[in-house]
């Protein structure tokens, strides 16, 4: 089973780099972008076949180490 | 005082700090490999600066996780007095042994230079070389200095003491153009409650030779030595 966990900053967490980019796309003509939140993607490839053990197990990997749930947000998604 | 210093892949203050140890205490400390999870009886645990694991993922993450840590974790809360120095500070943040993070600097850029600090509480074995609202000079270089808490842990921290050092303009006041990487609060330096660990992203350990051009960070080597022995 795969994995994919999402992390970003928290709505509220100055995310400097994500402006900076929103300068730079504002800079090369796209306009109408109103905000640029960045983050990280991760994928994990699992050998756990059942999703409510697999989103546990995925969980404490966020809290523990994936995410510094002090600034950031994650989300997990299961594909396949 | 016995000292241990933590060395991690990419940590590279390490001998810096050891040498300003050795000279601070006349003996070397203990330099102890991330890997081991036996850590000499020692009176003060200094996390080096650096670029541990090669900041993979967060600054500090990995090498909070390490073996050694666990270790060093159990010690500060058992009373042991455990310093920070910059990815030092990174890494007991991510340790949990101190509230909030270090987020990227708001300027974007790395910085590489030498800032204004006010030492916001000398009760400490770490500032008592310093009298409080002294003004100090002392050398940066981070990426990711910049640190941030919620409004309840900023006014826990303000409430409590914890706040070590400041960045503040020449002339002690505090504003944006003294703070250099957007730090919350001009946090500089950090306490836990106990005021038993210290983590700071300015390097005492740079600024402590006649030969580095400033001693501003010998006080904090030395009111150690003296709180400690």
């Amino acid at each position: 089973m795969k994995a994919n966990v999402h992390v970003t900053l928290k709505r509220g967490v100055l995310d400097p780099q994500g402006k900076a980019i929103g300068h730079a796309l504002q800079s090369l003509g796209f306009d109408g972008v109103d905000d640029v939140r960045q983050g990280k993607f991760i994928e994990l490839e699992l050998a756990e076949t059942d999703q409510d053990a697999a989103r546990a197990a995925v969980e404490a990997m966020c809290q523990k180490l994936l995410a510094n749930t002090v600034i950031e947000d994650y989300r997990i998604d299961f594909v396949g | 005082m016995k000292a241990a210093v933590i060395v991690f892949p990419g940590s590279n203050c390490d001998r810096d700090v050891s040498v300003a140890l050795e000279h601070a205490t006349g003996h070397k400390p203990a330099m102890v490999w991330h890997r081991d999870s036996d850590l000499p009886q020692v009176d003060l645990i200094v996390v080096p600066g650096g670029f541990s694991y090669g900041d993979y993922l967060r600054s500090g993450a990995m090498a909070a996780q390490s073996p050694v840590m666990r270790e060093v974790v159990a010690r500060a809360k058992s009373g042991t007095r455990v310093l920070g120095i910059c990815n030092g500070f990174q890494i007991l943040t991510e340790a949990k042994l101190l509230p909030g993070a270090l987020m990227r600097n708001a300027g974007l850029k790395f910085l590489c230079r030498t800032v204004d600090l006010r030492v916001e509480n000398a009760d400490s074995a770490f500032t008592a070389g310093y009298a409080k609202d002294q003004l100090i000079r002392l050398p940066v270089a981070h990426h990711d200095g910049n640190y941030f808490a919620d409004a309840d842990t900023l006014a826990r921290i303000e409430d409590n003491g914890m706040v070590a050092f400041r960045y503040v303009t020449p002339d002690g006041a505090i504003d944006a153009s003294g703070n250099p990487n957007g730090s919350a609060n001009a946090v500089a330096g950090l306490f836990n409650e106990g005021r038993t660990v210290l983590g700071l992203m300015p390097h005492p350990e740079r600024a402590a030779e006649p030969l580095h051009g400033n001693t501003d960070g010998k006080p904090l080597l030395d009111g150690l030595v003296e709180a400690l022995s």
